[in-house]
């Protein structure tokens, strides 16, 4: 039985239109004065969080809300989890409690996969070390959709530390799904070996790709990566791989920009960019939380989950 | 006269997987007059229609509620503001089925607030989708009133439920199915009363 | 001391022969021996091998007995056929000096169930910086000859070159972990479509061939004894193929679980089949098969490193490396080896017992079959195939990656000088 959403992978091409559809209904929702569904009434989702990421958390809680769920956040930092609790402790914990949902955030790729194994509710990936974020995926493709249409064959480029985000995976895979062409750009020492694998296009030189893109998804890049010489200035970077205002006037005139935030203005995206009314950023905040709603309905609002993988 | 007693003409009662299980006990001009007596019911009921709204329950509901805000319109000459509602996510028997795709809440432009609102259904059977639609309709307004039209009421109602305009009483017992077919979702218009499919 | 005689064992798969065990000896080998005082072991349908040697395993004692001890690691050696091992030093404390390397050894000798022979440290504490008193502890009762900082990369280059210069005085070689400390830092996984997939930090290829180029040459320039420790990458066996051409004094080993598993498996993110090194791709076991069937490689060793549950149920970058091995190794080298025609028995007689003792010096053990040797030998029955149960291990520790896989082969009797330390598949 399919049960959870931890990687983009899990979801099939039908899963992804259901979801993608299901959030396009519950969008009026937002729009209404009440702003409540009852359908998971009497079911518990918890949010575990061992990151700190307000953004998230909250996009959880308040799609969880308006689907009736009850929600417990369950913050690992000041909790016995910082005592050397484990990870399979607070599984068992969350066992007892009953969840019929566990929404995780790790610092650990693959923390969810185990999770998975401990518990019997459907557990979805809030995102896991530099392993996948498939509802930041989810939220990126809606957002792309009502934007600009069907994602079949559309260009779709990715642009940042590839190696260490989270994002990036899980947009190939979900994208690539959905019939889109993407391609990641990033300085060659950002890109993880083998990245020839992975179903997409990759190139060193953004502007190259720019006016071809409908979409640029700028990734947050930390300016401490260059103490680790991935690259050797955070101006050099943003010389070579920033959405200034130039590159961003060699873009379609249809093209939007998009960020999962936080960005780093003036590193990766320049504040005016960011601001322009082609640019998703709010947009992508308020559609992180239908776009969830949609996940925990599918996943949870019926006898067994509509969509996700086995663990 | 009965139509679930009527002789059925070989060929007329194609059934959807081409079985002979299946007999039309509506056919094409049964539903149009259905429709069309519903339609001048409510005129006469809502004192020329002033005010009204016609939300039609996804999915077949929507489309009936498309022809009779069509025959309202013919007959008063004006438009009739209509929509249509999903109750999926209010549905009390979610737990029992994966969860399934949603249809479209779409309101007219005025909404609901303080008009008489005619929920259009297909079929009245246990009460239970119209429970679900009142409890959706709650939470988008507050009507003044709301009526019920459904084309078919074939009873076993397990809530007191109870339709405002019936197009076709029709008995039928537990172990039967009804299917509404229209010519805008399936081709053509029949309504088909057979035995319950079992899952394979 | 009994006597045994050992009816129609199979002697490295040959014709079925009887052996005689007198005084802890090989009496005698030959057909239709009688004995009339013997204790009779049936050995029909059996292969005969020399008791296995174990360059590298991880006893635990003193520091982490919650994993191991030296009894249980040397009850489950005995299970495993294995009548001598190496006893790693990044115990707690370190077997850096005598006293450390003596307790272990004496431990082994009074459990009695294997030979323990410990290896010493290179360096104080295996931290890398300054040499530990080698000669002390070749000198000590433990003998020892295996210096190793195991777990740790001597990754200093004048460390390693004084290390290897030193033990040439007691004809020590000094078994390195070829790591590239800055190249692996925070690494999870072999770097490649795997790492990149799972998001697990990379363990590249290029951090162990580095290292084993650098101490190959090394090695050469200071006339000494290198020995590389669980080679894992078909680029370590191209350089240390190129270093034997030289005629270098470089030996090498693998693990049985390099020969077998490759790193798909982590896609599971069960920490179970995280290890260090990592596991590699098919191509790699494909190269470190044929090497060991070459003798580019020359011999398996268990690195047999227990660890407790609770370390390995946790997520993947937090749980700690390394898979026990002991009770498994020679299945495991029969499934990769043998059953795909790479080895015969004597080939694994050569590189699980003949090889090993050699590297190690260790006088007693890797010795043929013949009268007169000691009486070292492992009774193996090829022909049963049964699901791994961890459940049934004598060690303390169960962190198998091959719990419910069918493995072929069971250890039927194990003989230490004599003295069987398993007989009819059980400790004894």
């Amino acid at each position: 039985m399919k049960r959870h959403l931890i990687s983009a992978a899990d979801l099939t091409r039908d899963d992804a239109l259901l979801i993608l559809d299901t959030a396009e209904e519950l969008a009026q929702i937002s729009s209404r004065s009440i702003k409540k569904l009852p359908t998971l009434r009497g079911r518990t989702v918890v949010n575990l969080f061992f990151e700190d990421s307000t953004r998230t958390r909250i996009s959880f809680e308040a799609a969880a809300k308006r689907l009736s769920a009850d929600v417990i956040n369950f913050s690992a930092k000041g909790s016995s989890v910082s005592k050397g609790e484990s990870l399979k402790d607070t599984a068992l914990t969350l066992e007892a409690m009953g969840a019929d949902g566990v929404v995780i955030r790790h610092g650990a790729s693959g923390a969810p996969h185990r999770l998975a194994t401990w518990v019997h509710g459907s557990v979805v990936n809030a995102g896991d070390g530099t392993h996948e974020h498939p509802t930041q995926a989810l939220l990126d493709a809606f957002t792309m959709r009502r934007r600009l249409g069907d994602l079949e064959g559309r260009k779709i480029t990715i642009v940042g530390d590839v190696l260490h985000s989270r994002v990036a995976r899980s947009n190939v895979l979900l994208l690539h799904t959905l019939g889109a062409d993407v391609t990641l750009v990033a300085p060659p020492t950002l890109f993880p070996i083998a990245v020839d694998t992975w179903p997409c296009q990759i190139s060193y030189d953004l502007d190259a790709v720019l006016p071809k893109s409908d979409v640029v998804m700028m990734l947050r890049v930390q300016a401490e990566r260059m103490n680790a010489a991935y690259f050797p200035t955070a101006r050099e970077y943003s010389r070579r791989y920033g959405l200034d205002l130039a590159r961003f006037g060699r873009m379609q005139e249809h093209a939007i920009v998009m960020h999962p935030g936080p960005m780093v203005r003036g590193m990766e995206i320049a504040a005016e960019v960011a601001d322009s009314p082609r640019s998703t950023i709010v947009e992508q905040v308020a559609n992180g939380v239908t776009t969830r709603m949609a996940v925990l309905y599918l996943l949870l609002g019926g006898s067994e989950p509509a969509i996700g993988g086995d663990q | 006269m009965n139509a679930a007693s009527r002789p059925v003409e070989p060929g007329s009662a194609r059934a959807p997987h081409g079985d002979q299980r299946h007999k039309a006990v509506l056919e094409a001009p049964d539903i149009r007059r259905a429709l069309t007596r519903i339609a001048h019911e409510i005129l006469e009921r809502t004192k020329g229609g002033e005010n009204v709204v016609l939300l039609g329950i996804q999915t077949r509901g929507v489309t009936l509620a498309r022809r009779l805000a069509e025959r309202l319109e013919e007959v008063e000459g004006r438009p009739v503001p209509r929509g249509s509602l999903d109750a999926t996510m209010y549905r009390d028997d979610l737990r029992m089925k994966p969860a399934r795709a949603l249809g479209r809440t779409e309101l007219p432009p005025g909404g609901i607030d303080d008009r008489i609102v005619v929920l259009v259904d297909d079929v009245l059977f246990s009460g239970r989708t119209v429970r679900a639609a009142l409890d959706a309709l709650n939470d988008l307004g507050r009507p003044r009133a709301v009526q019920l039209a459904v084309l078919i009421d074939r009873g076993h109602r397990e809530l007191p439920i109870r339709a405002d305009y019936v197009g076709k009483n029709l008995p039928t017992s537990k172990s039967e199915t009804v299917k509404v077919q229209l010519a805008e979702n399936d081709d053509r218009d029949v309504v088909l009363l057979g035995p319950k499919e079992v899952a394979p | 001391m009994s006597t045994y005689l050992i009816k129609n064992a199979q002697i490295l798969g040959g014709d079925a022969q009887d052996i005689l065990i007198r005084d802890g000896e090989i009496a005698a080998i030959g057909r239709e021996l009688g004995e009339a005082a013997a204790q009779t072991v049936d050995a029909q349908g059996l292969i005969a091998l020399p008791g296995l040697v174990d360059l590298h395993t991880h006893l635990r004692e003193p520091g982490r007995e919650d994993a191991e001890t030296v009894e249980s690691g040397t009850r489950a050696a005995a299970r495993g056929g294995f009548t001598a091992v190496h006893a790693m030093a990044n115990t707690h404390p370190v077997a850096d000096t005598a006293g450390v390397v003596e307790q272990v050894w004496r431990l082994g000798a009074e459990a009695g169930y294997c030979d323990v022979q410990p290896v010493g440290a290179v360096t104080q504490g295996i931290e890398g910086r300054q040499l530990a008193e080698l000669g002390a502890m070749a000198d000590s009762a433990a003998r020892v000859r295996v210096f190793s900082d195991d777990g740790h990369c001597v990754s200093d280059a004048v460390i390693m070159r004084r290390a290897l210069e030193y033990v040439k005085a007691f004809d020590g070689v000094i078994a390195q972990h070829a790591q590239e400390p800055r190249l692996t830092e925070g690494a999870q996984l072999n770097e490649g479509v795997m790492s990149a997939k799972l998001g697990l930090r990379g363990w590249p290829a290029v951090a162990e061939e580095a290292i084993i180029a650098r101490d190959c040459l090394l090695a050469a320039h200071v006339g000494s004894r290198l020995h590389v420790c669980h080679v894992s990458t078909a680029g370590s066996v191209e350089i240390i193929r190129w270093a034997k051409s030289k005629g270098w004094q470089v030996t090498a080993e693998v693990t049985p679980h390099h020969l077998l598993l490759d790193d798909t498996l982590a896609e599971s993110y069960d920490p179970i089949y995280k290890v260090n090194p990592p596991l590699r791709t098919r191509e790699d076991i494909a190269a470190l098969r044929d090497a060991l069937a070459d003798g580019t490689i020359d011999c398996v060793a268990t690195d047999h490193a227990p660890h407790s549950l609770e370390t390995k149920e946790t997520e993947w970058a937090e749980a700690s490396m390394g898979m026990v091995g002991l009770e498994t190794a020679l299945s495991v080298v029969h499934e990769a080896m043998v059953e795909t025609g790479l080895l015969d028995w004597a080939g694994v007689a050569d590189r699980m017992s003949y090889r090993p003792a050699q590297i190690g010096r260790l006088a007693g053990h890797g010795r043929p079959l013949e009268a007169g040797a000691p009486a070292n030998i492992t009774l193996y029955d090829p022909d049963v195939r049964a699901a791994v149960d961890p459940a049934n291990f004598a060690s303390k520790s169960r962190n198998t990656p091959y719990a419910g896989l069918e493995l072929p082969g069971r250890v039927i009797a194990t003989f230490l000088r004599g003295r069987p330390t398993v007989l009819e598949g059980k400790l004894h």
